[in-house]
């Protein structure tokens, strides 16, 4: 019998029961919640008259519409206040392990406080009502962003009705060239398969090139991973991931961490299991990448030019990509490197660790950002970050190149905040999705690494990180 | 979930094909935090003269009086009788919960939209398929007679007029069984709350540091 991979590993370890159709009650370790899908789960919940199963499942915090600057004057949104105040009050009705309301200390992106404080652990179940909770992957933790109506079902039960996903391997392997990032793997290994090459999968990441990720850099992959279409991001966990858990409030402790890491080991896929689907890429032939339409799959290298419709045979294609350059005001055929930009937003759950700001620190060190961009926002993924980046002093950096230090949220990555992009207006932006509109009505985003955006925002069009290195 | 067994209920009829779920809630109300108290919007737009919004008092709106819903004769209806189509547009569950928190249990057309339609089992709400020729009596029925009422009984799945004649309907077991027990998708899930109860003790004997 073919051995098993990490993915049936934690889905075998967490059936209650299975139906004969392949339905399965799958139990759920953590929680995530957040103010925006969790108000009517709640309100079922008191309608019903029901308990949470496990409150100390539950981490929450307000992140999409909390403000990122002038906190005194507190969320002056009244529809935005509202949400953020009902979260409030749900979790004084119902509990939960870990809250951190607006203005605490440790508040954050989700998906940032999860790992941050050990309770995103190998070997877990993690949902929330959230399609980016597919981060959480990156500890070898099974992570599935679920809808409102599961997040109640959830609350009430602590399991998840479900169905075993199709099993995708993406390998990447070699070593990456410098100014290479765990940002340009993910958009390299989108463009290759495509927004909906991984639908139906849960991809687990593997391969040199992914070992030698760190953990912020292996949740900037597996963040992406829903962007490829997947259910769910994995990578198997190793030294890197106890070390980087060892010590979090919430990690095991004593003798319960030996026996958790000596656990954590066995979760890697058998040498002899199959998957349903296996893609491969170099990782030296990947280079820094920025995407020029309006999906995350349109993406290119940044020596490359600007795809010309006249060069497309299929029409529903030719189509895509005239609808995508009208949309982004670029010419066909027109330099990457050419494109001029007017905003540049380092932050959400994708890339708004402390080495992503570091990253974008050293290539802002000592410079200041180019006249034509009129605001560059750095906006840290929690707290504890933000107060890291001050400690070594990369808040200065940004001050002095002229970029904006904020308060930490989800910001101008959905624009659910005040800080929004002008209809017109471009933007270099380090988070996950260029739809139309994402960051604003009208706003042109283009996703590439903290390093890519920074060198952007000091040039004032794009350029190739690599020749500033 | 509220059970649902049997049913003497007023008939309002709504005579139009094709009614969406934005015309059942418009969109504005979508924005709200709460599942409940959507009663007051259903079918905004027909029912008000002027524009709903979220948590206005409804109370002292100018009505719409050639609607349905606003003629005194069908105050408290509990069945809607409705044409072919209904519930179609979006899969918004705002559109079950309006209807439930308005009153209405029963739901009678000749079709329904899928999505709508399955959402109402999730809402307590019992959807009916009758033959267009069947709607087309009750309509004419319901004009004629004030004070309408239909039977509704779920346990011998049929429908019967004040003068006796009736009709069946079908529908899964497993709706029906969910619907006469008052069983969401929760409650189902909650039937099981012993395997889940084991199964959590034997995880937390095996990881213990994840029930810190
Ligand atoms: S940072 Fe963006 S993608 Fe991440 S949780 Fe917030 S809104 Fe969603």
């Amino acid at each position: 019998m073919a051995g098993k991979t990490l993915y049936d590993k934690l889905w075998e370890s967490h059936v209650v029961r299975e139906e004969s159709d392949g339905t399965c009650l799958l139990y759920i370790d953590r929680h995530l919640l957040h103010e925006v899908t969790s108000p009517q789960a709640f309100e079922g919940m008191r309608l019903s008259g029901r308990k949470p199963w496990r409150n100390t499942s539950m981490v929450a915090v307000p992140d999409h519409n909390t403000p990122t600057n002038d906190w005194d004057k507190g969320i002056q949104d009244p529809v935005s206040r509202l949400q953020v105040e009902t979260l409030d009050a749900n979790i004084k009705e119902f509990g939960a392990l870990v809250y951190f309301p607006f203005k605490h200390a440790n508040q954050g992106i989700i998906h940032v406080i999860g790992p941050e404080n050990g309770t995103t652990l190998p070997g877990m179940t993690v949902v929330c009502g959230d399609s980016h909770t597919s981060t959480h992957g990156a500890f070898g933790a099974l992570a599935h962003g679920i809808g409102t109506s599961e997040v109640e079902h959830v609350l009430a039960t602590q399991t998840l009705i479900a169905k075993k996903s199709r099993r995708m391997l993406v390998r990447i392997d070699g070593q990456v060239g410098k100014g290479v990032t765990a940002k340009d793997l993910a958009l390299a290994v989108i463009g290759k398969i495509g927004t909906a090459g991984g639908t139906g999968c849960a991809i687990e990441f593997s391969g040199s090139a992914i070992s030698a990720l760190s953990m912020e850099g292996r949740m900037t992959v597996c963040n992406m991973a829903i962007e490829a279409g997947a259910r769910a991001g994995l990578i198997a966990p190793d030294e890197k991931t106890a070390a980087y858990l060892k010590g979090r409030t919430y990690a095991p402790k004593g003798a319960d961490w030996d026996k958790a890491v000596a656990y954590w080991n066995t979760l890697k896929t058998d040498a002899d299991a199959v998957f349903d689907s296996v893609v491969e890429l170099k990782a030296d032939e990947i280079f820094p990448q920025v995407t020029w339409g309006t999906s995350p799959e349109q993406v290119l290298a940044i020596s490359d030019r600007v795809p010309n419709p006249a060069k497309e045979a299929d029409p529903v294609k030719r189509a895509g990509i005239e609808r995508a350059l009208t949309y982004m005001g670029l010419t066909a055929d027109m330099p990457i490197e050419s494109i001029r930009i007017d905003k540049v937003f380092i932050g959400s759950c994708t890339n708004s660790r402390i080495e992503d700001l570091r990253a974008a620190a050293k290539i802002a060190q000592g410079k200041k950002k180019a006249a034509n961009v009129n605001q560059v926002l750095i906006v840290p993924g929690s707290g504890v970050v933000k107060r890291q980046a001050e400690a070594e002093g990369l808040d200065k950096i940004f001050i002095a190149a002229g970029f904006e230090w904020r308060e930490p949220g989800c910001s101008m990555c959905l624009a659910m905040n005040a800080d929004r992009l002008p209809a017109g207006e471009r933007c270099a932006s380090t988070s996950n999705r260029n739809f139309e509109g994402r960051q604003g009505p009208g706003g042109r985003t283009h996703l590439v690494s903290p390093e890519m955006a920074a060198a952007a925002a000091i040039a004032g069009h794009f350029v190739d990180v690599r020749t500033l290195l | 979930m509220k059970a649902f067994t049997q049913l003497n209920g007023l008939v309002c009829p709504l005579d139009r094909a094709n009614v969406d779920t934005d015309a059942i809630i418009p969109k504005q109300f979508l924005k709200s935090i709460k599942r409940s108290g959507f009663g007051p919007f259903l079918f905004d737009e027909w029912r008000y003269t002027d524009h709903g919004e979220p948590d206005m008092d409804c109370s002292h709106r100018p009505l719409n009086k050639d609607f349905v819903l606003n003629q005194l004769r069908y105050k408290n209806s509990e069945v809607l009788l409705a044409r072919d189509n209904f519930g179609c547009g979006s899969s918004r569950e705002h559109a079950p919960w309006a209807i439930e928190d308005y009153g209405f249990r029963v739901i009678i057309a000749p079709s329904f939209a899928d999505i709508f339609f399955s959402n109402c089992f999730k809402n307590g709400i019992l959807p009916i398929v009758a033959s267009a020729d069947i709607v087309a009596q009750l309509f004419r029925e319901c004009f004629a007679t004030p004070g309408y009422r239909l039977r509704v009984d779920l346990e011998t799945q049929t429908v019967r007029n004040p003068a006796g004649e009736w009709f069946r309907f079908d529908i899964t077991p497993h709706r029906k069984h969910c619907l006469m027990n008052g069983l969401d998708e929760i409650g189902l899930t909650l039937q099981h709350a012993d395997a889940i109860k084991a199964f959590e003790q034997k995880h937390r004997a095996a990881q213990p540091w994840l029930f810190n």
